[in-house]
């Protein structure tokens, strides 16, 4: 039984890397070698050793690689990790999501951030899912402020400054200009793609594991 | 006593000889004191060996009278004896009366010790005496070796002697190990010493600037060669006490010759303090050294009780880390322990209040302004705030504990700087309280509390909002700065979150075009953590940081805090990047470039202070600057040529430009469409041309017709005024004025004489006053017309134009023609009453003119007495301490001597003892026109008789000996008019003139020769006319 399991996992493998290989041709997905996505599909291996990559097994990877600390939008990175909604990042699913976070060109960080950003998957980043997303970003007021007063002006200087076609929401396409315009608004709502040199450790260390 | 007393206790350099003193210095003191204690205590512990007899008795002159010595003593003439006395019957005690000076004999420790009871206050000064007069006490106590051989000595006597001399001994053990304790704090340098503090400092140097106390901390070479002694110094430098050289480069600052010799540290070369040790040394020349090694916990000063400073730490071949931090402890104890108690004590002070100042609001939030009650909320939190551990650090935390280390670093940067800036600090303007404030006011304040008490996706979105608005505009600038957010953008810089640092450099960027902003910048402290950025591994920051610097640069103070957080190397190695000659860059490529043209940038602004001048080129600017050059981009040459032609005012630079071919490119950029650049470049070679490789180069590269171009540049003052300043240096040589001809630019630049501001007009005139000296060219101006234009210029007041405009009338004048029409304009009358300005260089520039004026204008003997008071003012310019005045007045008075009437009426004026009085002067122009003066002055009344009594003669007869032909030829000239005069002839005689002479007879020039042999005649004739009389 575990046996089969095992032949089947390896199959799996054997067809996710044929796949991304292909990928890697048309330039679809970012990695300088063939190598590093073996490395990658290692790493993955070594993660799912005792299980699953399931949510918090990502999150973890996340929080330790990655530094990332937010909750609501590491399940949000999650969420746009695992295409086939399954609760699962399947092997290749982590190979492209992972392409995005550690080489993707600034089209496809921008389709990501929105992806993670649009909380519900409605194609728009509302004020709710905004004031969702910035409620921890300020300290607490001392006086007697109201406390969320702060972050609804937040809001509204974002929906100032990305509602191009003044709807209220911000559409992909308002995001999309906002982000030409201003590239530090890439990450406007919460840290959702990794820091440089968060990157850089992490390939450094992909490299040096695989050997 | 004796080993004590030669080897520890200071004696004056008088030792050697019979009078040697002690020193009164703490350590001779304390030895003092234990001998007294000893003496005074000796009868009570060992009665028997206090009545041993000395073998000669102690003598020395001494304060007490025989009023002092009382019981026992007895008067026998001059001499008070003790009652006591030795076997022999010698008195124990004798004082002898001589006159002022009473000396005292005492032949034994029981009276030795009676005498200093009786001495009473005076003990010291008489234990003092006693010792200096007895250098070795215990021979003399005990004699010579203490064998004593006559025979009628007992036994017993023997043991009380040897007993006696090694109670002594035991008390010289003791005096001499706790001399050695203060002593060993005075001690000499060892070559194992000096070997161990240089490795131990080369351990904590580096490259990295938090880490490392020194960049580098080597041996300097060639002295590396360990003698067996230890030594690195040549054998023939040890003889004078040094061990070895060491180099140390600070992270500030130059690198550091330091000489170790016995005596302590020193810099080499300079005769400077010497330090007991290295850190010290270091200490005082490196502010950056010194603050980094104050982190370094191991070297703080900390005092410990067991500190006898006497362990040399002994190296072990292993050591455990504990081991070596001990030991590196006990060295930093000991670096300040040798040090003068004064320093310490000044030193800790300063740490202390380093310390309390930390928790204290800095000045600098004063000077912004920042509301009190803020900076405690602040300072609270600095105190309470546990540190941390998730990446949402809440950035106010951080930022006030950072502001405060600041602030205490750049106290203590302020007290070593002398310079002052009152001059910098312009009036602050600040909105009043109740003013009406525009709306963007408070949307920038509400914005600014975002960033402070946000996290980082807060901020971002904060500092992105701030960017819509008109940065520009100086209501916005300012309201940034009111309600604080400068100090959180600056903060912001010091977090780890590169998008925020992005975004807030963004800010400073656009904002620091304003001075208030730059200033309150440089006073918050962020131009050291932007200098810190300028080595971040991303681009874009390391862009942003350089162009925010190139903008906040602008002034002297912000440009010195560069230099000094080692701002100019960094920015230097911005400039390296490959140099992509053509074909299509990468987008990496692409910001390889951006980021070599901002550090351009920033070097344009800080290249205006002279120190950071020097600093670029040590750091290597000028190859760098020489390939940035190459490129095709014009926004990167702007800043690279404009950083060029602000260096260029050092002659290093202007030679280096030469040597490194850029004259090539600056000539080709001359050539460029950009009016900008166009203008630097022109600027560069205005700057460069002052050497004459230099305009041949431009000329080679036909740099100069461009240049003649550009003078149709009719509305761009900027560029004009470098252009014809770049004509105006080029024309300084023969060649480049050929090929201005026959460009026409004499014409261009006459056409540029009128309605032009001063700056170009200088420029213009001092090119024409270069051009006219080819004779060919004088016509040419008045063709062109200027003549009346720079006769018009006389009557300006800018020094610099009029010494030009001077200039080129004196040379025009040279043509008559001209001369005729100056004349008519009544240009000479100008001149002459230039002479009466204030600047040296005007007055000379004015008198040099004159001269060919007077020589030719019609009837010029009337036309100068026609001036009334001229010559009366002429004459007393003789009185100038200017060399460049006096030769161009005597120069002057050359040419109006050649009327008779005239040199009548300077002679008037007394003309005659002042020149006489100058000619004492060895500058060879000035002998020139001096003797040239002092020939033509001779054709009047008893004038040569005169200069021989005013002792001109024999002076003259020295110039002689000079080696310009010219002040030969007017000396010869001179020397034949004053021989005239028999007496004359007798000085030059005396004063060996024939020589020289006859040497001159021989010479090429017919006028020498003539005048020389002239001079020859009348001596020889004077010597004949004698003999006659003689015979």
């Amino acid at each position: 039984m575990v046996g089969e399991l095992m032949v089947s996992a390896r199959r799996e493998f054997h067809a996710v890397m044929m796949r991304c290989r292909k990928a890697v041709d048309r330039k679809n997905i970012h990695y300088v070698s063939k190598f590093e996505i073996e490395c990658l599909l290692g790493l993955y291996k070594a993660a799912c050793s005792k299980g699953k990559m399931d949510r918090n097994r990502f999150r973890d990877f996340l929080h330790r690689e990655f530094s990332m600390t937010d909750d609501i939008l590491m399940d949000r990175v999650f969420k746009a990790f695992d295409k086939d909604n399954d609760s699962l990042v399947g092997p290749s699913e982590w190979v492209e999501g992972l392409s995005i976070l550690l080489r993707g060109n600034m089209e496809e960080k921008i389709q990501f951030c929105f992806d993670v950003y649009d909380l519900n998957s409605d194609g728009y980043i509302s004020r709710e899912e905004m004031f969702h997303m910035l409620k921890t970003s300020l300290v607490k007021p001392t006086s007697d402020e109201d406390p969320d007063e702060g972050i609804k002006d937040l809001v509204e200087v974002c929906i100032k400054k990305m509602d191009d076609d003044q709807d209220h929401r911000l559409s992909f396409k308002d995001f999309h200009a906002a982000v030409l315009r201003e590239p530090l608004l890439i990450e406007c709502f919460g840290p959702c793609l990794p820091a440089d040199k968060d990157v850089k450790g992490f390939l450094e260390k992909l490299s040096v594991n695989s050997k | 006593m004796g080993q004590t007393l030669t080897s520890a206790a200071h004696w004056t350099s008088a030792k050697e000889g019979r009078g040697g003193k002690l020193e009164f210095t703490q350590a001779n003191e304390a030895i003092l004191n234990k001998i007294i204690q000893f003496v005074e205590g000796f009868s009570g512990a060992h009665p028997e060996e206090c009545n041993v007899i000395f073998q000669q008795a102690l003598t020395w002159p001494t304060c007490l009278t025989p009023a002092d010595l009382s019981g026992g003593y007895s008067q026998k003439g001059s001499e008070t004896v003790s009652d006591a006395v030795t076997p022999n019957g010698v008195p124990f005690v004798t004082l002898k009366s001589a006159g002022k000076q009473n000396e005292i004999c005492v032949m034994s420790f029981e009276h030795l010790e009676g005498i200093l009871r009786a001495s009473g206050d005076k003990k010291m000064s008489e234990t003092r005496a006693c010792l200096e007069h007895n250098p070795d006490p215990v021979a003399k106590m005990c004699g010579d070796r203490f064998a004593t051989e006559r025979e009628d000595t007992e036994i017993e006597d023997k043991k009380r002697n040897l007993r006696l001399v090694l109670l002594i001994k035991d008390f010289d053990d003791k005096l001499i190990s706790e001399a050695i304790k203060h002593i060993s704090s005075e001690v000499k340098l060892t070559p194992p010493e000096v070997d161990r503090m240089v490795k131990l400092l080369r351990d904590y140097s580096g490259d990295d600037e938090e880490k490392h106390v020194l960049e580098d901390i080597s041996w300097m070479p060639p002295y590396t060669y360990v003698f067996e002694n230890g030594c690195r110094a040549p054998p023939y430098r040890q003889l004078h006490g040094d061990i070895s050289y060491i180099q140390a480069q600070p992270h500030d600052g130059d690198k550091m010759c330091i000489t170790a010799s016995t005596t302590g540290y020193f810099f080499n070369g300079a005769e400077g303090e010497t330090y007991k040790d290295l850190v010290i040394l270091l200490r005082e020349k490196s502010p950056r050294f010194a603050e980094l090694i104050d982190k370094q916990d191991l070297f703080k000063v900390r005092h410990t009780e067991d500190d006898n400073g006497l362990v040399v730490g002994s190296s072990h071949g292993h050591r455990d880390i504990d081991d070596e931090d001990d030991e590196r402890q006990d060295n930093g104890n000991r670096a300040v322990q040798k040090a003068e108690d004064k320093k310490k004590v000044a030193e800790k002070k300063k740490q202390d209040q380093g310390r309390s100042k930390r928790l204290e609001p800095s000045f600098k939030w004063r000077v912004l302004n920042v509301h009190d009650a803020q900076d405690n909320k602040q300072e609270k939190q600095v105190v309470k705030a546990p540190p941390k551990k998730r990446k949402e650090i809440l950035y106010s935390d951080g930022r006030s504990v950072k502001k405060a280390q600041h602030s205490d670093g750049e106290d203590s940067f302020e007290e070593s700087t002398s310079e002052s800036e009152e001059e910098e600090e312009s009036p602050d303007r600040r909105q009043e309280a109740n003013s009406d404030l525009p709306s963007e006011y408070w949307q920038i304040q509400k914005l600014v509390k975002y960033l402070k008490g946000g996290n980082q996706t807060a901020t971002i979105i904060a500092l992105c909002a701030m960017m819509d608005f008109n940065l520009t505009q100086e209501t916005c600038q300012l309201a940034i700065r009111d309600v604080g957010g400068l100090e959180v953008l600056i903060n912001l810089l010091d977090t780890d979150d590169i998008k925020c640092k992005i975004g807030s450099l963004k800010i400073l960027k656009e904002i620091s075009c304003n001075t208030q902003i730059r200033r309150a910048i440089a006073d918050l402290g962020g131009l050291e953590t932007m200098v810190k950025i300028l080595r971040d591994p991303n681009k874009t920051l390391k862009t942003l940081a350089a162009e925010t610097i190139a903008n906040v640069a602008k002034f002297r103070r912000a440009r010195r805090t560069v230099r000094r957080y080692q701002g100019i190397r960094k920015l230097v190695a911005l400039l390296d990047c490959i140099p992509v000659v053509s074909g299509v860059r990468t987008t990496e490529q692409e910001k390889d470039v951006e980021v070599a043209r901002s550090g351009a940038l920033a070097l344009w602004s800080c290249s205006k202070s002279t120190k950071n001048k020097q600093a670029m080129r040590r750091a290597g600017a000028i190859p760098l600057l020489a390939k940035l050059l190459k490129s095709t981009h014009e926004n990167m040459l702007i800043p690279v040529v404009g950083t060029l032609q602000e260096c260029a005012t050092e002659p290093s630079y202007r030679l280096a430009i030469r040597t490194e071919g850029m004259i090539e490119d600056l000539v080709k950029n001359l050539k460029s469409e950009n009016q900008e650049l166009q203008m630097h470049c022109a600027s560069a070679i205005f700057k460069c041309a002052e050497e004459q490789e230099t305009r041949h180069l431009v000329r080679q590269y036909g740099g100069l017709d461009p240049l003649v171009t550009l003078l149709s540049q009719n509305d761009n003052k900027e560029l004009l005024a470098a252009a014809t300043g770049a004509i105006w240096k080029c024309s300084i040589s023969p060649e480049n004025v050929v090929r201005f001809q026959q460009l026409k630019a004499i014409e261009l630049l006459v056409g540029l004489l009128n309605k032009q501001p001063e700056e170009v007009l200088v420029n213009v005139v001092g090119a024409i006053a270069e051009l006219a000296k080819e004779p060919a060219n004088r016509p040419l101006i008045k063709k062109a017309g200027g003549v009346p234009s720079l006769v018009q210029l006389l009557t300006g007041t800018n020094r610099a134009l009029l010494v030009n405009v001077t200039k080129a009338v004196g040379q025009s004048a040279e043509d008559p023609d001209n001369m005729v029409m100056i004349d008519r304009l009544d240009g000479v009358r100008l001149l002459w009453s230039l002479l009466k300005n204030q600047n040296a260089s005007v007055q000379a520039s004015a008198a040099w003119a004159l001269c060919p004026c007077i020589q030719n204008v019609k009837d010029s003997g009337e036309m100068v007495r026609s001036f009334v008071g001229g010559l009366e003012l002429i004459v007393s310019l003789l009185k100038s301490d200017d060399r460049e005045v006096l030769a161009s007045i005597c120069a002057a008075i050359a040419s109006i001597a050649k009327d008779e009437e005239n040199l009548a009426v300077i002679t008037d004026h007394g003309v005659v003892p002042m020149l006489a009085h100058l000619t004492d002067t060895t500058d060879d122009q000035l002998r020139r026109h001096l003797a040239e003066a002092i020939a033509r002055c001779c054709n009047w009344g008893d004038n040569r008789e005169s200069f021989g009594r005013e002792q001109a003669v024999a002076s003259l007869v020295k110039y002689l000996k000079s080696e310009d032909i010219s002040v030969h030829r007017s000396t010869a000239r001179a020397l034949h008019e004053l021989s005239k005069d028999p007496d004359n002839c007798i000085t030059m005689h005396e004063a060996g003139v024939v020589k020289p002479l006859l040497v001159l007879v021989g010479s090429h020039d017919e006028e020498l020769q003539e005048a020389a042999a002239g001079c020859i005649a009348n001596i020889r004739r004077l010597a004949l006319a004698n003999e006659k009389a003689q015979k």
